[in-house]
């Protein structure tokens, strides 16, 4: 049994527990307990029923955890009350943890940590070498984040909203170790998806395929950024471009636009480009209409800028450009590519400089001072 | 979340607001307090899930330079009159830059002679991220 076929067993498990009577944050101690042991026993004693193992190891484990604090009478109430696990209850227990894991009074790095343990079934560990913190950091944030929800109702129902955003910036953010975090976001979304039959889980998920499918190209093996303009397209993949438009599609035509939904579109008309030239711009700034209607968020503008300026050349752009708020992040970067474009290749030096300064991350700010570095050799002649 | 590097400075950065004797010369229980009152703080953090590391670092620093193909590297100092002199660090995970600057200011006042905060200056820099995955 691979690593991952264990995750998914972890939030079924847990929610046995809980419908077994055990309160969330004891119960999915428990069941870490339990995946520990099972990822340090299993491949060499592979249990006949995987999940079977599990919720009888995270019972034993939960029982021994309560018997400290709790009364012996209210343990055997438990243990007479003990229902058989039911299988067709998973998919309920399944959801309500994810809306307990992103429940709105989290914050987002904390909701993000509990949803990878709780519901991704990763290690304390894992996490921690994810997010490039200690371990005792991150099982002290989880362990807040517990409490914080300790007061919420299992079967309290939550936004399926919420729960995109937390997949969205486990996809979107985190160095990835041993675990893929992109991969396990894939896996989260798909999984939400199959449970609430929502557009914008849909949306989202075709969003992250469509953009997992440019990682090869994304970077070099050095890791540096390669713009989505110079990648090699014959190294996007094609199945995940194909799963993820046919996913998009589904959702589009039952006609409840949503953000992620336009977003994996932009990125579906990348994608069906065969060269950077085909690239259909009308169309893309017509979706970032869609999207500054649907969001109100500066950088849709920005982006937008970005969209425009190829559609209808750079004045344009930077005519669109004029409407964004300077203190967007990557404004600067922008500006200096419509500049070059425009022909002020001093001008878009300086900006690239100016930017490469206010990048938050080194690949960007690499990327930048190799392009101020070009135009600066242009301008020296 | 974003990572910050909390920096202390022996010397360097703006002239310290409380004029405070070496610590060699407060009283041994002021030190302890320090001490404690430090351990204390990174214990917190810990708490909340914001804690990366902290270090202190011996203040004799030795310069050290390539030295040329086949040659050993060629060093100069050690410098005990440095203009700037790094004393250590402490480095937080935080949700906002917002708290980042609360947390250096709580960790500035951590107590000198008579319990009171010493106010040191704290400069707080950012590290880079990763980059995002969805840019366009």
């Amino acid at each position: 049994m691979n690593e991952t076929l264990l995750r998914e067993l972890i939030p079924a498990v847990t929610g046995v527990l809980v419908r077994r009577g055990a309160d969330f944050a004891t119960a999915e101690d428990a069941v870490q307990d339990a995946l520990l042991r099972a990822l340090a026993t299993w491949p060499t004693e592979p249990p006949a029923d995987p999940k079977g193992w599990l919720i009888t190891a995270a019972w034993r484990k939960f029982l021994d955890a309560t018997r400290a604090e709790s009364s012996r009478l209210a343990r055997e109430v438990r243990v007479a009350a003990e229902p058989p696990p039911g299988p067709t209850e998973d998919t309920a227990d399944t959801l309500q943890l994810y809306f307990l894991c992103a429940h709105p009074s989290l914050t987002p790095a904390s909701a993000v940590a509990l949803t990878l343990r709780a519901v991704g079934g990763l290690t304390t560990r894992q996490i921690a070498e994810a997010y490039l913190v200690p371990e005792t950091t991150m099982a002290q944030r989880i362990s807040r984040a517990k409490r914080t929800v300790s007061g919420v109702r299992f079967d309290e129902l939550g936004e399926v909203a919420t729960v995109l955003r937390v997949l969205y910036l486990v996809f979107n953010e985190g160095y990835s170790g041993e675990v893929d975090l992109a991969d396990e976001a894939i896996r989260l979304t798909r999984q939400v998806r199959s449970m609430t039959d929502d557009e914008e889980a849909s949306g989202l998920h075709a969003l992250m395929l469509l953009h997992h499918a440019r990682r090869a190209a994304r970077t070099t093996p050095d890791s540096t950024l390669v713009p989505l303009a110079e990648q090699d397209r014959s190294r996007w993949d094609t199945e995940l471009i194909a799963e993820g438009v046919a996913v998009l599609q589904a959702a589009l035509a039952r006609d409840r636009l949503g953000e992620y939904q336009v977003q994996a579109a932009i990125a579906a008309l990348h994608a069906d480009a065969q060269t950077v030239d085909e690239t259909d711009w009308v169309q893309i700034v017509e979706w970032y209409d869609e999207l500054d209607r649907l969001t109100d968020n500066p950088v849709v503008r920005l982006n937008r800028a970005v969209a425009v300026g190829e559609a209808d050349g750079a004045q344009a752009g930077l005519a669109a450009l004029e409407q964004v708020d300077r203190a967007v992040p990557r404004y600067l970067a922008v500006e200096a590519y419509l500049r070059e474009r425009a022909g002020d290749l001093a001008l878009a030096a300086r900006l690239y400089s100016d930017a490469a300064r206010a990048a938050t991350n080194l690949a960007e700010r690499d990327h930048l001072t190799r392009q101020a570095a070009r135009l600066n050799g242009v301008v020296r002649g | 979340m974003a990572k910050y590097l909390l920096l202390k400075h022996y010397r360097g950065g703006p002239a310290p607001v409380v004029d405070i004797e070496p610590m060699n010369q407060w009283a041994p229980g002021e030190v302890d307090a320090h001490v404690q009152w430090m351990r204390d703080f990174a214990t917190r953090l810990q708490e909340t899930g914001e804690f990366v590391n902290h270090q202190a670092l011996s203040p004799e620093g030795t310069f050290v330079r390539y030295g040329g193909e086949g040659r050993p590297p060629v060093t100069d100092g050690p410098f005990a009159e440095t203009k700037d002199l790094i004393a250590g660090w402490l480095i937080i995970d935080v949700e906002t830059y917002e708290r980042a600057i609360e947390v250096a200011g709580e960790y500035s006042a951590a107590p000198g002679p008579g319990g009171e905060p010493i106010c040191e200056w704290l400069e707080v820099r950012p590290f880079y991220g990763s980059p995002p995955t969805v840019a366009e």
